[in-house]
């Protein structure tokens, strides 16, 4: 068997590079993806937690997880084109103002 | 080295180098196709731990649905720097049928030399009836509250998403 110390290095360089993505992208749907692939890093975690204490919640939990996230990149995604339609960019230096 | 660990280890480079390459491209849309592969390798993650609902569900919820969301909106507002690209025409003749060929050969090597079986569907813990019974009757109360979350999800995104002078013209 694999240990859970190498699914949880795995799930955290995830989460890792979400945190960077999200740092450093200046493209908004990108940002938005390093979200996701945050989200993905804690479902591993979650499930490698749930194999490993043999509990079945931590599987039930990551299905949450993803009914979040397909309800947030379904409103995120909407707010993204909105704010396309009013900018006329997906760069998030320019998006700085509240006032259109 | 077991088997458990080598599939570990072919999933989990996968994953780290989708996330890597997430980083790296400039354009959205080749960050979106490396998240796909990052989530297509977690789902075989998750076999491996056992969790086949899981498993089934990141491929197709995760892989599928939102990442076809996620494309869509990237060629729907045309995102990121115009780059032209050649693409190679030895990777696109021998690509495909490479990927194939390579990884049919590593199965079969992998297969006749570790000495396991394959796994019946119900042997492992993470049976669909039992996170069944878990979803339906112990977490009943959170699984109804996200059906309305969905539903307020679901108005949002088309009042968001839909034209403000359509609307307009609507409410007149």
């Amino acid at each position: 068997m694999v240990p859970l110390s190498y699914y949880l290095l795995l799930s955290g360089f995830l989460f890792a590079c979400g945190v960077v993505g999200f740092l450093i992208k200046r493209n908004i749907i990108t940002i938005f993806m390093s979200i996701e692939l945050m989200l993905n890093g804690v479902n591993l975690s979650f499930v490698a937690f749930a194999a490993h204490w043999h509990a079945l919640a931590g599987q039930v939990f990551v299905f949450f997880v993803m009914v979040v996230a397909a309800a947030e990149a379904a409103v995120g995604l909407a707010i993204i084109i909105a704010v396309y339609r009013t900018r006329e960019t997906l760069n998030v230096d320019q998006v700085n103002l509240l006032k259109l | 080295m077991s088997f458990h660990l080598i599939l570990f280890l072919a999933f989990g480079g996968i994953c780290v180098f989708g996330a890597i390459n997430l980083l790296v491209h400039r354009h959205p849309i080749n960050s979106a196709l490396s998240l796909i592969a990052v989530m297509a390798a977690l789902a075989g993650e998750y076999l491996l731990l056992g969790a086949e609902f899981v498993a089934a569900v990141q491929i197709i919820v995760y892989a599928g649905a939102i990442m076809v969301l996620f494309v869509f909106v990237i060629m729907l507002l045309n995102a990121g720097e115009e780059e032209e690209t050649k693409g190679s025409r030895i990777a696109i003749v021998f690509g495909v049928p490479g990927i194939l060929m390579g990884s049919v050969l590593g199965t079969w090597l992998v297969l006749r030399h570790s000495g396991t079986e394959a796994v019946p569907i119900g042997a492992l813990p993470g049976h669909p009836t039992d996170i069944a019974q878990l979803l339906f009757h112990d977490f009943l109360l959170p699984f109804e509250v996200t059906s309305v979350l969905i539903l307020i999800a679901i108005m949002g995104a088309v009042v968001l998403a839909s034209k403000p002078e359509s609307s307009a013209g609507e409410a007149d």
